[in-house]
């Protein structure tokens, strides 16, 4: 049941359109002052199921809630939520301080309330000094910080944001990343956020959704989503990972011990549904592995370096296993003292911490 | 580069300026001829006797100016009336056939309303005349107003629907996002978006009503006549200068509102 203190309430959506469907039975709960981010590669669905909360799109099957309320079937205008659209769609016509006070005067504020109101937005994204200005005479910064003034000016009890740093440069869209986190926190406002850059969403969520052909993968803190992927498709879009085919041979005291090709063992914490004698994938991230040049303890693997590429703050080493698949390594840059970097065809082993690898469900 | 973009360049064709100024004078030479010896003090058309406003005088107070004021008064009427219904008309089909989604046989409308602008207007013109005598409908300044406002939709309609389709489908979403009805939506944002279009179409339709003939000559009734039917009617017994006169005022006209047209598309820019 649709909970009171959930901000959103997302059951059994479905989305056709046609034959085509966008979107296959999506639950999901979005808590109250949250910042909450969908994440997925373009086409899997994140955008649809925004524009279904905003009610842009209709819902073909299932239900939407929002702080209890039943509004699949309610129009745009009548949903406390609002938009800050990716083309930041602001009105051309009027200049920045009449479109920030637009939804707060269609809200029902008289003129001179809603300006007042859009002056304190304006304010609180620091561009009191343009309120004149037309639209087309801000830097899309500025705009962006508009947009933003302006959906957040009619207070609504949810912000849904669709990819809204996409057309920032890399600087700006940094800034713009922390800026909006803290506008959340002021605000107190729950945020959605779409993304399909995977760092952005690791940096400012307090949980994602990772959604794939119109299907939720996995929904979790920034750090679950990183450190236990549950299936291959998380492990492989968020992040770098060595995903390696491994069978199960053995399950013991909660411990799963794994063949390699090359007849390389690699222990790791069982996963539940996958059981001894599995073919399944493994994922390993590069920076939780280390090479030496002895072997630390029996569990690690000998290997031979290919190649080390410099990628400024890390340096990625390229290990082959004998007879075995190819490794990738990070050794921090801070760390090659102690670490120790390896030259190409040196003899070396790799070494984990127990628990980094981690066994995928496909 | 500069010397390869020199030589690309299409004013370095031979034959250029030849080509340009012929199309200039075959274009303007007519006009250009009309409006100097509308000035002229002659009774002559063709014999050049000095600078004078006698014809524009002549115009507005000479034998003719009864007939010729009633007749641009009718053309005036008729066009304001025509271009307003027809402008009307064309928004909401533009706001249909582009706001409204993909429907079954869209293409077909699109091509339905244009097509007018390809029949040739003599059948135009005989084929309204035939339906309003088969519907008993008396002919008479009604008649041409009707008339006029059916032929202007296509005119009015090709840039108010180019404008429209300029404008993103966001600027209605964001606009009931923030908590506008759809009719707010359309007369707050879309409505104000669509405006220089809307003018253009407008100054076009009013353009095309003023000077239509063929077809007006076909509805008129009896005794009703807009400016060109009586410029007509008044070259029929011999040319007179002030017939140049008013040809050089409706002249002006047209370039006044083609000017308007020009620095409404430009403001448009801005934005």
């Amino acid at each position: 049941m649709a909970r009171q203190d959930n901000a959103i309430d997302v059951r059994n959506a479905v989305k056709r359109y046609g034959s085509f469907t966008a979107l296959k039975e999506v639950s999901l709960s979005i808590k109250d002052n949250e910042f909450f981010t969908l994440l997925g590669p373009s086409g899997c669905g994140k955008t649809t199921l925004l524009r279904m909360i905003a009610g842009f799109e209709d819902v073909s099957h299932g239900s939407i809630h929002l702080y209890g309320q039943e509004i699949e079937n309610l129009p745009p205008n009548q949903r406390p939520v609002n938009t800050v659209f990716q083309s930041y769609a602001l009105f051309p016509h009027l200049n920045v301080l009449d479109n920030v006070a637009f939804g707060v005067e269609m809200k029902g504020a008289s003129q001179s309330e809603a300006r007042s109101k859009a002056r304190q937005m304006l304010e609180l994204v620091q561009l009191s000094d343009f309120s004149a200005r037309k639209p087309s005479q801000l830097s899309g910064g500025q705009q962006q910080r508009v947009a933003l003034a302006r959906a957040l000016a009619p207070q609504p009890k949810v912000l849904l944001l669709d990819e809204p740093l996409s057309a920032l440069d890399l600087k700006l869209r940094k800034a713009m990343q922390l800026e909006l986190k803290h506008l959340q926190r002021e605000t107190g406002i729950t945020f959605i956020f779409v993304t399909h850059d995977q760092e952005e969403a690791l940096t400012m969520s307090d949980r994602i959704a990772v959604m794939s052909a119109g299907e939720l993968q996995q929904l979790g803190t920034p750090r679950e989503i990183y450190e236990s992927p549950r299936n291959v498709f998380v492990a492989d879009f968020i992040g770098e990972t060595n995903l390696l085919t491994v069978v199960v041979k053995e399950i013991r005291d909660g411990n799963a011990i794994c063949q390699l090709d090359g007849g390389h063992e690699l222990h790791c914490n069982e996963v539940a549904g996958i059981g001894v004698g599995s073919s399944v994938h493994l994922s390993l991230r590069p920076e939780r592995v280390f090479i030496s040049d002895k072997p630390r303890e029996s569990k690690s693997l000998q290997g031979k370096v290919s190649e080390n590429i410099f990628i400024g703050t890390d340096i990625t080493t390229i290990v082959n296993l004998t007879d075995g698949p190819t490794f990738t390594v990070r050794t921090s840059n801070s760390d090659r003292g102690s670490k120790g970097i390896f030259e190409p065809g040196s003899d070396v082993y790799v070494n984990m911490e127990p628990g980094a690898a981690r066994l995928l469900i496909d | 580069m500069a010397d390869v973009s020199a030589r690309l360049d299409v004013r370095t064709y031979t034959g250029f300026r030849a080509i340009t100024l012929l199309c200039l004078c075959i274009l303007y030479a007519p006009l250009l001829v009309v409006t100097i010896y509308s000035f002229n003090s002659s009774n002559s058309i063709a014999a050049w006797e000095g600078f004078s406003l006698r014809w524009y005088v002549d115009v507005f107070t000479g034998p003719e100016s009864a007939k010729f004021k009633l007749a641009a008064w009718n053309s005036f009427v008729i066009a304001i009336v025509a271009a307003s219904v027809s402008t009307a008309i064309a928004t909401l089909a533009a706001t249909g056939m582009i706001r409204a989604g993909k429907f079954r046989l869209r293409m077909l409308s699109a091509g339905l309303i244009s097509l007018p602008l390809m029949v040739p207007e003599i059948v135009t013109a005989v084929a309204t005349l035939i339906f309003f005598n088969a519907i008993g409908f008396d002919r008479g300044l009604m008649t041409i107003v009707l008339a006029h406002i059916a032929f202007c939709i296509p005119f009015a309609y090709l840039p108010i629907a180019a404008r429209m389709q300029g404008i993103d489908d966001s600027f209605e979403q964001a606009a009931l996002d923030l908590y506008a009805t759809r009719r707010q939506a359309f007369t707050r944002i879309l409505l104000p978006l669509m405006a220089p279009g809307i003018i253009s179409g407008f100054l076009l339709a009013f353009i095309v009503s003023l000077d239509d003939f063929i077809i007006t000559n076909f509805v008129k009734g009896a005794g009703v006549e807009t400016l060109p039917t009586a410029i007509f009617g008044a070259v029929k017994q011999g040319i007179k200068p002030n017939i140049m006169a008013i040809s050089t005022l409706l002249l002006s006209v047209s370039v006044v509102m083609v000017t308007i047209s020009y620095f409404v598309s430009k403001t448009d820019k801005t934005n």
